[in-house]
């Protein structure tokens, strides 16, 4: 009894220090006003080379284990399920180039070092998905909300996130591994499960929504929190992985419901989403860091450039003039919780050891990269402007 | 009446609708009305037209005092609200001289309502007369709110504007 008083006593204290740690951070950041991800995973770095703190207790894990579950839902929400249609007709040639030409690279380094197929699957994910959450928080930051290149990048992210949906439950499938048919089957299933449950929470997305809502927000609190653990159990279970049952929770709950949950979940999400950077941050074996800083580096530059082709081939199409499409291009460079969260799945499952502190590092870069080449998108556009094979002058349009 | 400007309304996911609308003097402004609630005014830039010269953010009571100012009435929100309710059909239709409607009570509408529609309430000048008893008398220039059944409406719609000489606004 007395022993097991200390154990909580030392862990609430842990805890305590590492959020204080975290608090100082941020409070450093809101200066700088950059994304906290890239300090959270600096801070589980620093924290698990110093020593300092031994976690290994189930309640962190399963409280990093939420904060995926929660980014996931979350990032459902985003969207209605009426914007996921209508941009899976509209932006699908964007999408498939962007798909095309950010995953590959993570793919072929994978094979190139090589790791077996899963795991470079999942290092192929590591560098397609954008960090939607940076972008966002750019975009608003820097005033570009309204900008006419905006449409495109938003829906660029938009198929991201529907492409998780296929993707998440698929290498999730494949991480439980074992032979070729049994895994065919388990890949079968998990596409199937995640297909119907998208299916589903588009078309009786509403009748959720109207089950859910409450004048008390107590209510409506616990009911949402409730449904995305269980779904997330679930799913899980079945081996769709949680996040995506999660996801598409959020994509199902709409209307002011979901603006409900956004307020209520927002410092749920936030709290236990830096549980999980700082835990996937401790995880990473700090001296593996210097032999994989180059490749990390190579990476980073090489999918910083096809990001760049990406985002000026779609603001292009749309019609957007030069200095816009430099702008969105800078601006789809950051990667961030996405990537570490697709890296975690690998390491949970026993993936090639290298894949963690890749991952980290890529996303330490690209993460503080990423916003700056979004504020200084003016150095993008000769090399945009070579591209178009125009001068700057021609692209841009004559006032009305 | 003036010629209503072409309104482009475009969907920003996770975001909002951002509406814009080129100004007589060729300025481009928009509105983001966000998810949240809270609108950002835009002012495009005139030398780099797909940027924002000017961003003004603007909580729901500084956008309605802004709406206020420039004229527009409380009404549109709250209808707009009712609007959405599903099968619920509002629309505001002007009495043209047109119309043979111009001095009668709203009484003579009975076929209308027998198709569910109703005059909720009747715009004139500066005044809003809200539910307007049967034997109100409609004018030339007064714009009644009605509403009801979209086959209703529309009922009601021909009968205020008579044989439609003008070109039907909004519509």
């Amino acid at each position: 009894m007395g022993e097991d008083h200390a154990d909580v006593a030392l862990i609430l204290g842990a805890l305590g220090v590492a959020a204080l740690v975290l608090a100082a951070l941020a409070r450093a950041r809101a200066r700088g006003g950059n994304s906290p991800i890239p300090f959270y995973l600096l801070a589980g770095l620093g924290l698990g080379s110093l020593g300092f703190i031994e976690i290994e207790d189930t309640v962190v894990e399963v409280g990093s284990e939420i904060g995926v579950v929660l980014l996931l839902f979350m990032l459902g929400l985003e969207y209605t399920s009426s914007e996921l249609r209508s941009n899976l007709q509209a932006g699908l040639p964007a999408g498939v180039a962007d798909l095309l030409l950010n995953f590959t690279p993570g793919l072929a380094m994978g094979l190139l070092l090589g790791w077996d197929l899963v795991a470079a699957l999942l290092l192929g994910g590591v560098t397609y998905i954008s960090s939607s959450g940076i972008i966002a928080k750019v975009l608003t930051d820097l005033d570009r909300l309204g900008n006419r290149e905006t449409p495109s990048v938003l829906s660029l992210l938009v198929l991201e996130d529907l492409a998780m949906a296929v993707y998440l439950p698929l290498v999730a499938a494949l991480l439980v591994g074992g032979t070729a048919i049994s895994t065919l089957g388990d890949v079968g299933i998990a596409l199937a499960a995640a297909a119907l449950a998208l299916i589903v929470a588009l078309r009786y997305g509403e009748r959720l929504s109207r089950l859910v809502a409450h004048r008390s927000e107590e209510v409506v609190l616990l009911t949402t929190f409730g449904l995305i653990l269980l779904v997330a159990g679930v799913a899980d279970e079945l081996q769709v992985s949680s996040a995506v049952g999660a996801f598409l929770v959020g994509v199902a709950l709409s209307g002011p419901v979901a603006e409900e949950a956004r307020r209520l979940l927002g410092p749920l999400r936030d709290l236990f989403a830096a549980t999980f950077f700082v835990f996937f941050g401790l995880g990473v074996a700090v001296d593996e860091l210097p032999g994989v800083i180059v490749l990390a580096m190579t990476l980073a530059v090489v999918t910083a450039i096809t990001k760049i082709i990406t985002g000026w081939w779609a603001t292009k199409r749309a019609g957007v003039g030069l200095k816009g499409q430099a702008r969105a291009a800078g601006a789809l460079v950051a990667r961030g919780e996405f990537s570490i969260i697709i890296a975690a799945l690998g390491v949970a499952a026993g993936a090639e050891s290298q894949l963690g502190p890749l991952a980290a590092a890529y996303v330490l870069i690209l993460a503080l990269a990423g916003p700056l080449l979004a504020r200084y998108s003016g150095v993008l556009e000769p090399v945009l402007a070579l591209m178009s094979r125009e001068r700057p002058q021609r692209a841009k349009p004559a006032p009305p | 009446m003036p010629v209503m400007t072409e309104v482009i309304e475009t969907q920003l996911p996770g975001v909002g609708v951002r509406h814009d609308f080129t100004t007589r003097s060729g300025e481009r402004l928009g509105m983001i009305v966000h998810r949240t609630g809270h609108r950002d005014l835009l002012v495009y830039d005139r030398d780099d037209p797909d940027a924002c010269g000017l961003v003004l953010r603007l909580e729901e009571d500084d956008a309605r005092t802004l709406a206020d100012v420039l004229g527009a009435a409380h009404v549109t929100e709250e209808i707009a609200r009712l609007q959405s309710v599903a099968g619920l059909t509002i629309d505001w239709v002007p009495v043209t001289r047109a119309s043979a409607c111009a001095g009668a009570r709203l009484h003579d509408l009975g076929a209308a309502s027998e198709r569910g529609a109703t005059v909720v309430a009747v715009l004139r000048g500066e005044e809003t007369i809200s539910a307007p008893p049967l034997d109100f008398v409609l004018q030339e220039g007064d714009t009644a709110v009605a509403v009801g059944t979209a086959e209703g409406v529309r009922h009601l719609f021909e009968l205020l504007q008579g044989s439609s000489v003008d070109p039907l606004p909004d519509l």
